[in-house]
């Protein structure tokens, strides 16, 4: 173990863009999530009251306040106004909305992009390098640590190498004529615009984001799982407006999905020479639905923001 | 207690009928924002802070905008109170924009500002910090902000406000006589609440102590 504390800060320190910085370069899903028997309840994980008071309740709190406060409590590994549970709603604990109790105990897991296998730490250095837009903690720091064991402890009884119910981000049809990227935008008015703002540009109280932005310098970076349209449509679909999720049709979750990702955001970090182009054709050609490397409007997106 | 709700209500139907109810005249030819401030001051206290025994809400410090809307739903009937609803009434729109302008930029309390991250264990402090999941209730800090602060002009702020008050929009909302929420983000929250639950979360936000730590 030892030997790789030195290799972790290599990459850490080597501060600017490049593919080989990248802890784990494959945003690719995992086996989808099988249907919810009829009648029957989602996973359900235990209650913060019966935490015991011990050193692992106390890692296991901890972990939990990283997940909701990432800024505040990781802020040297997050690049821009994002929360893991802005993505994970209810501190990560909600069916379809990736929750940590469905992705915990399906790693290990093997990746055949980046031929490895990759652990859970792994996964959430995922996270922030793409999500957050930062950069990778090392596998053995506190951080990772502490949201290894909230989410360990969030998956309580669930079976190992079992794919739940719940997990992930339910799968959305597209619609049959495609997306519309004008009908996307007037949904955006409609349902988004109240709380992430007229330009996606989300509302803070002081100096931290309440609502997060959903596109611009502190959104996601393009390499992130959500730029893919067919992942925002099914977290769209599902969990928004907040507290209102599923009350969108597949139709327009898809359209506001598409016009929410056919804006800027920070560049993918695992950016080829410089080019779009390279970029695009490695890692974004086969990942779903996105517009990384297409021209919008005139326009080539993957430009990044800083 | 009584008798001073009492006679605060008493103040306000006499200075709703006398500067109001019969000719409402815009703000300028009634002595400008001052005479409306005398009208406001009555019922929200001298600094504009709020009667928590009344449950009369805090207006210093609130967004314009906010206000503003306010004060157009009450004229519209989306928002129910027959005392606001009738001051409202003879406010024209250089009025409100003059008037809640003036509220915005008055000083306003600072209150704790505890966010997802603090422990929450009594049920005022888990819905506002943790929400209500299995109902889709969201914790109130992710829309209105850490502590209740306010954010924007849509999210008011809950810190400070009088219990009272809190729970008369939650139980409004219930009953849909409030219905001025876009979307009806507010509205299918309060209908998933039980009475225990809105008292306890009201109390919540009224009892957070001041300063402005997290």
């Amino acid at each position: 173990m030892k030997h790789l504390i030195p290799f972790a800060l290599c990459l850490a320190s080597a501060a600017t863009a490049h593919a080989a910085n990248i802890a784990m370069e494959d945003q690719s899903q995992l086996p989808a999530a099988p249907a919810k028997a009829e009648h029957s309840e989602w996973f359900q994980p235990p209650h913060e009251k019966d935490l015991p008071n011990d050193g692992f309740g106390q890692l296991v709190r901890e972990g939990r306040a990283i997940f909701v406060d990432t800024r505040n409590q990781a802020g040297e590994y997050v690049g821009n106004g994002m929360n893991c549970t802005n993505c994970h709603l209810d501190q990560g604990r909600k069916a379809n909305s990736a929750p940590l109790w469905g992705a915990y105990t399906m790693y290990p897991a093997y990746r055949k992009k980046n031929d490895k296998v990759n652990s859970f730490a792994e996964r959430i250095q995922g996270c922030f390098q793409f999500s957050m837009n930062g950069t990778a903690p090392a596998v053995d720091s506190h951080i990772i640590n502490a949201i290894t064991a909230y989410s360990y402890w969030l998956a309580t009884g669930a079976p190992v190498g079992k794919a739940l119910p719940g997990r992930l981000y339910p799968v959305v049809q597209e619609p049959a004529g495609g997306y519309d990227l004008a009908r996307g935008e007037q949904v955006y008015q409609q349902q988004c615009a109240v709380c992430h703002g007229d330009n996606g540009e989300g509302q803070k109280a002081g100096k931290d984001y309440v609502l997060p932005p959903l596109w611009g310098k502190d959104s996601y970076n393009w390499g992130a799982g959500m730029h893919r349209i067919n992942t925002a449509a099914g977290f769209i679909r599902h969990n928004m407006p907040l507290g209102k999720g599923g009350t969108l049709s597949d139709a327009d979750a898809w359209h506001v999905a598409a016009y929410m990702n056919s804006h800027e955001r920070p560049q993918d970090p695992r950016l080829i020479d410089g080019s779009i182009e390279k970029t695009r054709d490695k890692y974004h050609a086969d990942d779903g639905v996105n517009l990384y490397g297409k021209v919008v409007n005139g326009v080539m997106l993957g430009q990044g923001v800083d | 207690m009584r008798a001073s709700r009492l006679s605060l209500l008493g103040l306000c139907v006499a200075l709703t009928s006398s500067v109001f109810a019969f000719e409402p005249l815009p703000l300028a030819q009634q002595g400008g924002v001052s005479q409306v401030m005398l009208t406001c001051t009555a019922c929200h206290g001298d600094a504009l802070m709020g009667v928590a025994a009344a449950g009369f809400p805090r207006l210093a410090g609130q967004s314009a905008d906010y206000l503003a809307k306010q004060l157009y739903d009450f004229k519209a009937g989306k928002r129910s109170n027959p005392f606001m609803q009738q001051f409202a009434a003879g406010l024209s729109d250089q009025d409100i924009q003059s008037v809640t302008r003036f509220f915005a930029a008055l000083p306003a309390a600072q209150y704790a500002r505890p966010n997802r991250a603090a422990a929450a264990s009594d049920l005022g402090a888990r819905l506002a910090l943790r929400g209500a999941w299995e109902r889709n209730v969201p914790e109130c800090v992710s829309c209105h902000g850490p502590g209740g602060v306010g954010v924007g002009k849509t999210f008011p702020p809950l810190a400070g406000q009088p219990a009272a008050y809190l729970a008369n929009q939650l139980h409004d909302w219930q009953k849909g006589v409030r219905r001025n929420d876009p979307n009806d983000l507010m509205g299918h929250i309060a209908k998933a609440l039980n009475e225990e639950e809105i008292q306890a979360v009201s109390d919540y936000f009224a009892g957070l102590p001041a300063g402005g730590a997290r």
